[in-house]
């Protein structure tokens, strides 16, 4: 029989004991001073929420352009109107555009706050795992989806920018004239690399809304056994219903369909 | 059968460390994998080699003690099953098993696949008492709850504290612990005075060791209990309304 040794001699063993506890005490009750909203979207529960509400406004917004634009397939008539009502909506009570102006600052402010608390999120879970897993993690419920939410948000961001240079601003696109909106989107998707771009930023969104139209139920708590199925549904079917959409005009005019 | 083992080994907590690979050419299909790991230790005990440290206590899943990456996964490829209930015959014969211990900055290796978490500890202790009135004892059933709302409360006490949907969480977030814990006293009528400091200060302390929830739902299928993910929902609602609530007793105070 070998002699038994309990003293391990490898180095940095005998560190145990300076662990000790090195997870600290119980961090006492954080103070219920500051305002109720700071506080709230102070706490990671509180940014997803934030996240999941300013999601939803997106979403609205992402559905509403895309009927917006389809009007292409109607023709250039159709889609110039479109484009001119929306400077319209409110007039007389408003003067012109400002409505639109109404909506965009919300729109601005919303991606401001989805972008600073994914932003802080991932800061805090990076802080959370120091140390990787030294060996292949094997996932089973996570998604592709899921996990790559910080690089579908970052193209689709990237993106928008190129978006507004594009057709809205108008200095990445040589031919743009200012309110006709058709000709514009049309000299723009006939340029095969533009057509590649878009098509990609928004198959990136529509992975991007498949987990987050599924994800937003749960951070705001709403969870019912009955009715969870269905938020899945929902999320596939809002993801394709975008996709298709959205690709849809590009690809059409690259490949010359509409012209 | 004939298995391979790749053990992460580190000293102590600071020590680095690194996989060993062992040989267990003859192991029976009906072991447990802490069994596995036992017999490694008398090899290495034979060999006058340290053997391997790892947490384990009931060997029949209700002390949460065990806790093993076993091939990428917390507690192993089956579902619903603590280490100490996964067995061989799960495997391969002659396959390759990789053993790491949980990763996550809260929980600091001790040694080898030995963690410390105590900051589970800690989440729980911040949760406080439920009020219940001491003296002669009460009449049985004086409260009562609803067959559901018992079976639920229950579903999230089934919780043994294993630490296992930290480790499967890809952002080391602690949410379907604290839900669980949160939900087994806020869904009973015994629990509801101190409902909204309850997850207030549960989900504030969990959230000053652990990352945030992005709804992967790793938890739920690393879970050796298959809790639900639901409880997260609930514990996100109760937080959310324990904000509005704490403002209203807060305003109370005069
Ligand atoms: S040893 Fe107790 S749960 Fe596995």
């Amino acid at each position: 029989m070998p002699e038994l040794t309990t003293e391990d001699d490898r180095a940095g063993a005998d560190d145990a004991s300076r662990l000790a506890r090195e997870v600290g005490p119980p961090v006492p009750p954080s103070p219920r001073d500051k305002p109720f909203l700071v506080r709230f979207y102070g706490s990671a529960v509180g940014k997803k929420s934030v996240m999941a509400l300013t999601g939803i406004m997106l979403l609205g917004f992402v559905l509403v352009h895309m009927i917006g634009n389809l009007k292409i397939y109607l023709g250039a008539s159709h889609l110039n109107e479109y484009g001119e009502w929306l400077r319209m909506i409110g007039e007389p009570a408003l003067p012109r555009t400002v409505f639109l102006w109404l909506l965009r600052i919300g729109l601005i402010g919303a991606f401001a706050f989805h972008i600073h608390s994914a932003y802080s999120l991932t800061r805090m879970n990076q802080r959370a795992r120091p140390v990787k897993y030294q060996s292949h993690r094997e996932y089973v419920a996570a998604n592709f989806a899921s996990r790559t939410m910080r690089w579908t948000g970052i193209i689709v961001g990237l993106f928008i920018i190129f978006h507004l240079a594009d057709l809205t601003w108008g200095f990445a696109n040589p031919d743009f004239v200012r309110g006709s909106v058709y000709a514009n989107a049309i000299h723009s998707f006939s340029r095969v690399p533009v057509a590649i771009i878009y098509i990609v930023a928004n198959i990136a969104l529509g992975i991007h809304i498949f987990h987050g139209s599924w994800s937003m139920f749960q951070s705001l708590g709403l969870n019912n056994p009955r009715f969870n199925i269905w938020r899945r549904y929902f999320a596939v079917g809002f993801a394709a219903l975008i996709t298709v959409g959205n690709v849809s005009m590009p690809l059409m005019v690259v490949t010359g369909v509409v012209k | 059968m004939h298995l391979k083992l790749r053990v992460w080994r580190q000293a102590g907590p600071t020590a680095t460390g690194a996989f060993e690979s062992y040989d267990m050419p003859e192991v029976s299909a009906e072991m447990s994998f802490l069994e596995l790991i036992d017999e490694l230790n008398e090899k290495l005990i034979e060999a006058n080699k340290e053997p391997v440290a790892f947490d384990h206590d009931c060997r029949e899943g209700i002390c949460g003690s065990c806790s093993m990456m076993i091939n990428g996964q917390a507690h192993g490829p089956s579902r619903g099953t603590a280490t100490c209930q996964l067995f061989l015959r799960k495997f391969v014969d002659g396959s390759e098993i990789t053993v790491e211990p949980w990763r996550a900055g809260a929980f600091p290796v001790i040694r080898d696949l030995s963690t410390d978490r105590t900051a589970l500890d800690h989440i729980i202790e911040s949760g406080g008492f439920i009020s219940a009135p001491t003296g002669s004892a009460p009449d049985a059933n004086l409260i009562l709850v609803p067959k559901e709302v018992a079976d639920a409360a229950m579903d999230a006490a089934a919780c043994i504290g294993c630490g296992a949907c930290v480790a499967a969480c890809p952002n080391s977030a602690a949410q379907l612990f604290t839900a669980a814990k949160v939900a087994h006293l806020n869904l009973l009528p015994q629990g509801q005075p101190e409902r909204w400091n309850r997850v207030q200060n549960m989900v504030d302390t969990m959230e000053s060791y652990f990352g945030s929830c992005t709804n992967h739902g790793e938890c739920e299928k690393a879970c050796p209990k298959e809790i639900s993910i639901d409880f997260i929902a609930l514990l996100n609602k109760d937080y959310l309304k324990a904000q509005w609530k704490n403002r209203k007793l807060e305003s109370q105070r005069g």
